[in-house]
């Protein structure tokens, strides 16, 4: 997480009214969520008609999408995509650590990487859930947000190898075993369908549909996040950002009212396309 | 003189004899009405019987047709002379065709009133060689024929039976034939034979399913003899009739062809539907997922790698499934094939530990992360779900309190 502190641009006084809006991502990581997600959308669209190929909504969706060669191509095409946004924050995480000397990638409280923290939260948040205790104060990142982040980062690397093993199947063949040109199948698509499953509904419940956030944080798409909301959702980062007295220069701009109002309509797309997929998902799983 | 007196009283008696012969053709045998008798009253096209009948005849198309020399008492053999009764006796074809009239009679076509000779010759006094295109047996007029009772209108589907013409006429078959005119092309009669056709449940008749690559094989030699070599060829032989024969892929009117998408979706649940195991192994893979959204005429379909009429077991040093044939077979698709590439297993499967054992634990351990992932988020979301909103409400009715 590059530091957010120098990225902030000082605030005009805004009235104390409106209260300030607090900078939590970055524009290159705005992005990033906005390549993932659309391209991620195509990739489950047209590979669950694949997967599910005999279920009754299949065929009509691949006519959908432009038929069963067109359902190939857009799948190889959103995996290229996201295979070049997925290398260049790989290649960000390298500049970050070897170039810049960044410190707090690996560990610390802005780093992605779970710690004991992560583990106590776990389960102080589930007593909390049943009324055993308080409610586990956040830093930065959340023990679910940790592993949204690295659910898709394993997630790429085994989807993306596998399905890049069955486009280029021979000459992956020439160093893979006979067998795992079988098993590339099963692992595609069974971790394809996890992701799917994951996305959908767990991911879309946790970070967009829950009361505190309902219907949808904005948060990944402005990258700012009212002061109050800011102090509700991350304590522990807001007291420390006002003990170290950074938090002045974490202030951002209030979002423009057409980019907020852009933002939602996209975003309610894409959640909307993936409720339908779910649907279509399970339909054809237990169908 | 007398040499000649003698010469002419030969010449009187031969005469003689002559006439004698003529009086007795006259009077012992009834007599034969030469057409231009017949003709002066039914030339009249427009002529008709009290109950409205036709009974006009085309005397120059009569004279023209196959039964031209014949007199009309030859087939009309209850009219002896003029005046003749109003309603004659319907003429036996038989009398002189006893050998149609037999195959006929143990036909499908038994029943002469359902299937008078001229619902398939036509026009009586119009009767042409089967070799001339004015015959309603000539080759290129054969399906148009049957067709009239075996179409969608026609009366053989009273008796159930499904309309077959439009299913020929789409078919290979069909379109040499109507289109491209050739007489070689298979027709109704080069299957069904003409006047003996026998239900596809007699083992006699050409279409009885153990007869079939025989029938085909007539015009199609070569695949005939391809199939006979193959698995499937052998098993009909030797009286195993759940094997399919040519009719059972291709189907018996339409002639579905393996490019037509049609084709190539009906036909891997044929093969399945004895080969069970493999259908669910096929189906596990990338060729049949591909294959199943419709028309994707490029993915394998069993036929693709195992063959189509010569099917041979992967032993066999001849099938393209043996082991040193596979990087051509599957080369046809897969450009780059390589003997590490064909290890693959198009029927592997992953539910079998014993057959498969690093693909089923591959399986598990990918069921196991989906099962365990999920089952953990899904209670964890559930439950966060429930206390934010209990938190919620909890703090709105305190604000409201508050208010209050």
């Amino acid at each position: 997480m590059p530091d957010l502190v120098q990225t902030a641009q000082p605030s005009p006084s805004a009235p104390a009214s409106e209260g300030r809006h607090i900078i939590r991502f970055t524009a290159a990581q705005r992005t990033l969520h906005a390549v993932l997600f659309s391209t991620f959308l195509g990739l489950a669209a047209t590979g669950l008609p694949l997967r599910f190929s005999e279920s009754i909504w299949a065929r009509g969706l691949a006519k959908f999408v432009g038929g069963f060669g067109a359902i190939l191509f857009f799948h190889k095409f959103c995996a290229l995509a996201l295979t070049i946004a997925f290398l260049i924050h790989v290649k960000d995480l390298f500049q970050r650590v070897l170039v810049k000397r960044e410190k707090g990638v690996f560990w610390g409280v802005t780093s992605m990487v779970g710690n004991w923290k992560d583990v106590k939260d776990i389960f102080a948040h589930m007593r909390w859930f049943i009324g055993l205790g308080p409610k586990p104060k956040f830093d930065r990142y959340a023990y679910w947000e940790k592993f949204d982040y690295w659910a898709v980062f394993w997630g790429m690397m085994v989807i993306g190898f596998s399905g890049y093993a069955m486009w280029f199947a021979p000459f992956f063949a020439h160093f893979l075993p006979g067998w795992a040109l079988n098993a590339v199948l099963v692992i595609h698509s069974e971790e394809g369908l996890l992701a799917i499953l994951f996305i959908f509904s767990i991911h879309f419940v946790n970070t967009h549909l829950r009361p505190d956030s309902f219907p949808m944080d904005m948060v990944i798409f402005t990258g700012v996040e009212n002061e109050e909301e800011f102090k509700h959702k991350r304590p522990l980062e807001y007291q420390r950002m006002v003990a170290e007295g950074k938090l002045d220069a974490r202030v951002g701009q209030k979002p423009q009212r057409w980019f907020l109002n852009f933002s939602r309509i996209v975003g309610f797309i894409a959640i909307s396309v993936g409720v339908l997929l779910l649907i279509l998902t399970l339909t054809a799983y237990f169908g | 003189m007398i040499p000649g007196a003698i010469h002419a009283f030969g010449q009187l008696s031969r005469l003689a004899v002559l006439a004698f012969l003529a009086a007795f053709v006259l009077l012992i045998a009834h007599p034969l009405l030469a057409q231009t008798d017949c003709l002066a009253c039914h030339g009249d096209l427009t002529m008709k019987d009290n109950s409205g009948l036709s009974i006009g005849v085309d005397g120059p198309k009569l004279s023209a047709s196959l039964h031209g020399n014949l007199k009309c008492n030859d087939c009309h053999a209850d009219i002896k002379d003029y005046p003749h009764p109003d309603h004659p006796a319907p003429v036996q074809c038989a009398t002189c065709h006893a050998d149609q009239q037999n195959q006929l009679k143990g036909s499908v076509h038994a029943d002469g009133k359902e299937h008078p000779c001229t619902s398939c010759h036509g026009d009586a006094h119009a009767i042409f060689p089967k070799t001339d295109p004015r015959s309603a047996v000539y080759p290129l007029n054969v399906p148009t024929t049957c067709g009239r009772c075996h179409g969608d209108n026609g009366d053989a589907r009273k008796h159930g039976l499904p309309s077959v013409l439009p299913h020929y006429m789409d078919s290979i078959h069909g379109f040499a034939l109507s289109k491209e005119g050739l007489l070689v092309a298979a027709n109704c009669q080069s299957c069904h034979g003409s006047h003996g056709i026998l239900s596809h449940t007699n083992p006699q008749s050409p279409t009885f399913k153990a007869n079939i690559p025989k029938t085909c094989g007539t015009c199609h030699a070569k695949i005939d003899m391809d199939f006979e070599e193959g698995a499937h060829g052998k098993a009909v032989a030797a009286g195993k009739m759940k094997a399919p024969v040519c009719s059972d892929c291709h189907t018996a009117h339409a002639i579905l062809q393996p490019t037509e998408s049609a084709f190539r979706m009906q036909s891997t649940p044929i093969c399945g539907s004895c080969h069970k195991d493999k259908l669910s192994t096929y189906r596990d893979t990338f060729h049949s997922q591909l294959g199943s959204l419709g028309g994707y005429v490029e993915t394998a379909r069993c036929w693709d790698c195992h063959g189509a009429h010569k099917i041979l077991p992967a032993s066999d040093p001849a099938a393209p499934i043996a082991p040193a044939n596979l990087v051509v077979t599957c080369g046809r698709c897969h450009a780059g094939a390589n003997a590490s590439f064909v290890r693959y297993q198009p029927h592997a499967n992953a539910r079998d530990r014993k057959l498969n054992p690093a693909l089923y634990f591959v399986r598990l351990f990918m069921n196991l992360l989906l099962a365990s992932v999920l089952t953990f988020f899904v209670i964890h979301t559930i439950l966060w779900l429930v206390r934010a909103r209990y938190d919620q409400i909890k703090k709105k009715s305190a604000e409201g309190d508050h208010h209050a």
